[in-house]
């Protein structure tokens, strides 16, 4: 088993969590036997903003989320936290993250986490490219005190 | 006093049968799906979203579809859904300044580093209904094209608020800074004098209709602040939290947020110097009325730690707006009253009979007088 | 975080957490009263119904102090992944954990205020010989009498006489449990 950096675990966590259930069943259909540490459970997590963007914490209202801890065979731990109510996605994901901690690490990275990579980076130019053809510039006709 | 009633329980029955019947409208029109509500309706699911205080779009178009279109007995339906939930974390505040922009626009900077994006608004659309969306059997009809595409369409990934800039002069107040816990609503009852943490959490959950009535009444000079729109933005954020199995914070998903702050100009009291004031609102989704109204009533609400005039207006009454706000308590409290009452009002007909008895015998007694007073 | 520290809580938390609510509500509803729990295998030193109590009441709402002999790295890591309670000095306990020397002076405890009486701590004490028999309980939940094992019976008169402030104590040991309200009047045996 290898220890990761968090750095990187923490990518592939949040790649896991941020990609759809559906995405990752399709990606990786058959699990191998695992032992649930925590069977997936879904609850809230308080959702936190800043007053004025920057400045102090306030409660801005919760989320759902679904979180799952999973032993391989081999003892290998993987832990999900997802957002929204699917079992099955926070399942596959704490698998997963188990597995990204064992010698099936650069197989699973092809195969999953860069697929899922290029799908979201795919989904995000898409909308910031519709949200640049929408940029304006505004051209002050003429000011007031010209009059 | 309320008084418990039993029975009625096969007529419930049947009131709800029909009901779900009534939902479900004439089979030969096909049955709304959940997707369809959410993607369709997003701007309702959101709204449920915010006032439900509840992130989920799927939970939100499910309450809509059983609330029949009712976004308040929707909301109430999230809110007590929320209740069932375990509470695992609260996350790491949201990054704004990080969000993957679909909108942003000042008021007050033309020019502003990063442009102004308009995104998928209704803005300058010209409402005139579209009869085209009613073409029911035709083929759908085709979309006025593809959404066009930037060629070298890409927002940077960090875009700092325009209040930055001023704040760079000096020109702003400071945002309020600390890092002590933020009180939770939703775990303990409301307490006056509330802080602004608290404040902010009571009007993102509060009722869209009743704070835009607020901030409405304060441009209208009920407590007026002379607000511009400083920035508004609407994109999706990252949501960290720390995972204490882990000992580091993961991102667990994305959010979409609708993001205010105003601009206020200010001559000034007698415990601050003369400068651009803030306000700020931040809701859950697509909800762009609702994040400027709440700024606007945030910063009516401030006149305290200005050190402005409280001139009595609405706005200014953070018991009002706070204990007002919220529309599940409200419809709750309202919609109480066509319950049964009978032993209640039983009461009170035998006290207006009463009155009435007592007050026609003392019109008897005064008519039994006045002629004798006329005869002597 | 070991692995040990990953394992013990609910297989199926909405059913044994429902169980074990309706134990620990019983057993503050009818003071004295023994209630068998299960299904938590938490740590040492920490018994099987302290366990249970703490996954059934406990979460990141509700600030835990770990007193004395309970105040392990273990029980930390344990205490984290499956509950996520905020550890705390005792005067900010919502609940407190350990045996009754440990929890001593009882006083550090939140006891409510008046306008809000259960802003107050819960005490869960580790009583490994924990039974029906000693301290003489009645009050509200009571028929007649009933018997404890309690230590320190003057610390829960003083309590008593605080009513409706006060602490409440959930009494743990092996997998029995049984509650002491406030409300409960004692008197030695």
């Amino acid at each position: 088993m290898t220890q990761a950096p968090p750095a990187e675990r923490q990518a592939w966590m949040a790649r896991l969590a941020k990609a759809s259930g559906a995405a990752l069943a399709r990606l990786m259909p058959d699990l191998p036997p695992h032992d649930l540490l925590r069977a997936p459970e879904t609850g809230t997590v308080m959702v936190r903003g800043r007053i004025g963007a920057v400045g102090a914490a306030f409660n801005l209202g919760e989320m759902t989320v679904t979180r799952c801890a999973v032993r391989l065979d081999d003892g290998a731990i993987g832990h999900a936290w997802v957002q929204g109510r699917d079992k099955a996605h926070a399942r596959r994901a704490a698998v997963i993250d188990a597995l990204m901690q064992t010698g099936a690490a650069p197989r699973i990275r092809a195969e999953v986490l860069s697929v899922l990579e290029a799908e979201a980076e795919a989904r995000r130019a898409s909308r910031a490219a519709k949200a640049a053809a929408t940029k304006v510039e505004f051209f002050t006709m003429m000011r007031g005190e010209d009059a | 006093m309320y008084v418990a009633v039993k029975g009625g329980e096969r007529a419930i029955d049947n009131a709800h049968a029909w009901l779900a019947e009534e939902r479900r409208g004439a089979r030969d029109v096909p049955e709304l799906t959940i997707p369809q509500i959410r993607q369709q309706m997003a701007l309702a699911v959101n709204r449920v979203m915010a006032e439900g205080s509840l992130y989920d779009p799927d939970l939100a178009a499910l309450a809509i579809k059983q609330a029949r279109g009712d976004l308040i007995e929707a909301v109430f339906l999230i809110r007590a859904y929320r209740t069932t939930l375990p509470r695992f974390a609260a996350s790491n505040p949201v990054d704004t300044a990080q969000m993957a922009l679909d909108r942003r626009i000042s008021a007050t900077f033309k020019d502003l580093p990063g442009g102004q994006i308009l995104g998928p608004t209704f803005d300058y659309t010209h409402r005139l209904l579209d009869f085209t969306l009613m073409a029911e059997g035709a083929p759908e009809a085709p979309l006025p094209g593809q959404p066009p595409v930037a060629a070298d369409g890409d927002t940077p990934p960090h875009l700092p608020h325009v209040s930055e800039h001023l704040n760079h002069d000096g020109l702003i107040e400071p945002a309020p800074q600390g890092e002590t816990l933020p009180p939770d609503l939703t775990r303990s009852p409301m307490e006056l004098p509330a802080d602004r943490a608290l404040r902010l959490q009571a009007i993102t959950r509060g009722d869209e209709g009743f704070i835009l009535s607020m901030a409405y009444s304060t441009q209208r000079g009920y407590g007026r602040t002379h607000a511009f729109v400083g920035e508004l933005r609407l994109g999706r954020v990252a949501v960290e939290v720390d995972i204490p199995e882990l000992g580091f914070a993961v991102e667990i998903g994305e959010i979409e947020l609708t993001e205010c702050e105003t601009v206020n100009q200010f001559k000034g009291s007698r415990s601050e110097a003369p400068q651009f004031t803030r306000g700020y609102g931040l809701v859950f989704g697509q909800s762009e009325r609702k994040a400027i109204a709440m700024s606007l009533v945030d910063r009516a609400l401030r006149w305290k730690e200005l050190g402005e005039d409280n001139i009595g207006a609405p706005a200014q009454d953070e018991e009002f707006v706070l204990m007002h706000a919220d529309n599940v308590q409200a419809t709750g409290f309202l919609e109480h009253i066509k319950l049964p009452h009978y032993v209640d009002f039983q009461a009170e007909m035998e006290l207006v009979r009463r009155l009435r008895a007592e007050a026609a015998a003392a019109e008897a007694q005064q008519h039994q007088q006045q002629p004798q007073e006329a005869a002597e | 975080m070991n692995a040990q520290a990953l394992s013990g809580g609910f297989a199926e938390a909405p059913l044994q957490s429902a169980r074990a609510f309706r134990a620990v509500m019983e057993a503050m509803a009818r003071p004295g009263t023994l209630h068998e729990v299960t299904g938590a295998a938490p740590p040492a030193p920490l018994s099987v119904a302290a366990g249970v109590v703490l996954l059934t009441l406990c979460d990141d709402t509700t600030p835990l102090h770990l007193a004395g002999a309970c105040d392990t790295p273990a029980l930390r890591d344990w205490v984290a992944f499956h509950i996520g309670a905020p550890l705390v000095p005792a005067p900010e306990a919502q609940f407190a954990l350990g045996r009754w020397a440990d929890l001593m002076p009882v006083n550090r405890f939140a006891i409510g205020q008046p306008d809000y009486p259960d802003r107050s701590a819960t005490l869960i004490v580790e009583m490994p010989d924990l039974r029906a028999g000693g301290a003489r309980l009645t009050g509200p939940g009571i028929r007649t009498e009933a018997r404890l094992t309690l230590p320190g019976v003057a610390a829960h008169q003083a309590n008593h006489a605080r009513f409706p402030l006060g602490f409440d104590l959930i009494l743990t040991g092996d997998s029995r449990l049984a509650a002491l309200p406030r409300s409960t009047r004692v008197e030695a045996e």
